[in-house]
């Protein structure tokens, strides 16, 4: 595989070593000539000079074969523009961004840029995880397709605690998936009764998920530290 | 017409106080709030006295771009002094909220005509310079008015 990455910051950095030592061709492409020069030793012809925006710059990358370019620059503006130009113009089938501010997340949508990574984002979901809200953790979520994976511990006083999974009216886009009982997980059947302490793994349509707490943790409370 | 001009450099304050000048309704969006004093230069009066509207955010911020009035606007000029930001906030502009006119500078000719391709008005202050230098060293004293 072919790898342009934009920015030889921590992330460009780290990603161009681990793609390399997976035998993979890179170029990483570096605007600033001092960042270009501390690493130049290190990438050799695996990284060239250069504002990877301009069209000539990604033309000597060769992103005509590309197979994957990743915008990792520290400018949000900057990364959708590469992706873009790379995916419009260059028909690249892969594209990968960062995202710096969460609050562009949404420009990053709106342009096609997708998928578009946020360290914040990423940071806040493994939060969520540690210190699930309502008991629900949100383990996947499919944008393009509208879908959402989640968790959620069975609170002792849910409404569902001992009702058999066929008797539980769930709301329409919703689906349980799996249970977790004591280590292990099964996938359900219609006359598993669902047991306080339970993990449930439900698959939903994206913004169900508060209808959802309330049959599995109607009184859910921030867990506490 | 209620045009919305982004950056307030030499170039978009000037095209601010035109347009308001022309009779159109202008509102202007800054991030850095002294270049409000470029749009008070030679007026005479303050910017808004005259009529105009002035906003400090960031361009890509929209919630600024919604105060400044993006909502309403049937004009929407990028002249900040970034070229990406430019392009960016252009496609916002158009795709989001659906502005009509969108009008945008482009230092970069390549991209500028890429993204004209791509259904931008872009106008791209290198390429006219460029295309004036040329013009210069062709012909002799091309650019003085000719003699009677």
């Amino acid at each position: 595989m072919y790898a342009i990455i934009a920015g030889a910051g921590k992330v460009g950095r780290n990603l161009a070593r681990e793609l390399i030592s997976k035998d993979h061709e890179v170029t990483v492409i570096e605007s600033s000539r001092t960042c270009y020069l501390a690493n130049e030793e290190e990438f050799e012809h695996a990284i060239q000079y250069g504002d990877a925006t301009e069209l000539w710059v990604l033309e000597r990358a060769g992103i005509q074969r590309a197979d994957l370019v990743i915008a990792v620059t520290g400018d949000d503006e900057d990364n959708i523009l590469v992706c873009q130009v790379a995916k419009e113009k260059y028909l690249c089938e892969r594209i990968i961004a960062r995202v710096n501010s969460p609050r562009n997340h949404d420009h990053f949508r709106l342009l096609g840029i997708q998928p578009a990574v946020s360290a914040t984002d990423l940071i806040l979901r493994l939060i969520e995880h540690e210190v699930p809200r309502y008991g629900l953790v949100h383990l996947l979520a499919l944008e393009e397709e509208r879908l959402e994976i989640i968790e959620l511990e069975v609170a002792p006083d849910a409404p569902t605690v001992g009702e058999k999974v066929n008797d539980i009216n769930l709301p329409e886009g919703s689906l349980i998936i799996s249970v977790l009982r004591e280590g292990s997980g099964f996938v359900p059947k219609a006359d598993t009764v669902i047991e306080a302490g339970d993990e449930v793994l439900l698959v939903l349509d994206p913004g169900l998920e508060d209808a959802i707490t309330a049959y599995f943790a109607p009184n859910g409370q921030p867990a506490a530290f | 017409m209620f045009v919305l001009i982004v950056g307030a450099g030499r170039v978009g304050a000037a095209v601010a106080k035109s347009a308001l000048a022309a009779g159109h309704e202008v509102s202007v969006l800054d991030e850095d709030p002294l270049s409000h004093e470029r749009l008070d230069a030679g007026q005479g009066r303050s910017w808004e006295d005259s009529g105009g509207q002035f906003t400090v955010g960031t361009a890509l911020e929209t919630d600024a771009l919604v105060q400044a009035g993006i909502e309403r606007a049937d004009a929407f000029i990028a002249s900040t002094a970034g070229d990406n930001t430019n392009l960016v906030i252009a496609q916002i502009a158009q795709k989001r909220f659906g502005v009509e006119k969108v009008i945008v500078r482009v230092m970069d000719p390549a991209r500028a005509d890429w993204y004209g391709e791509q259904g931008l008005q872009t106008i791209s202050p290198t390429k006219h310079a460029i295309d004036m230098f040329e013009r210069a060293l062709a012909g002799p004293r091309a650019m003085e008015p000719e003699a009677a």
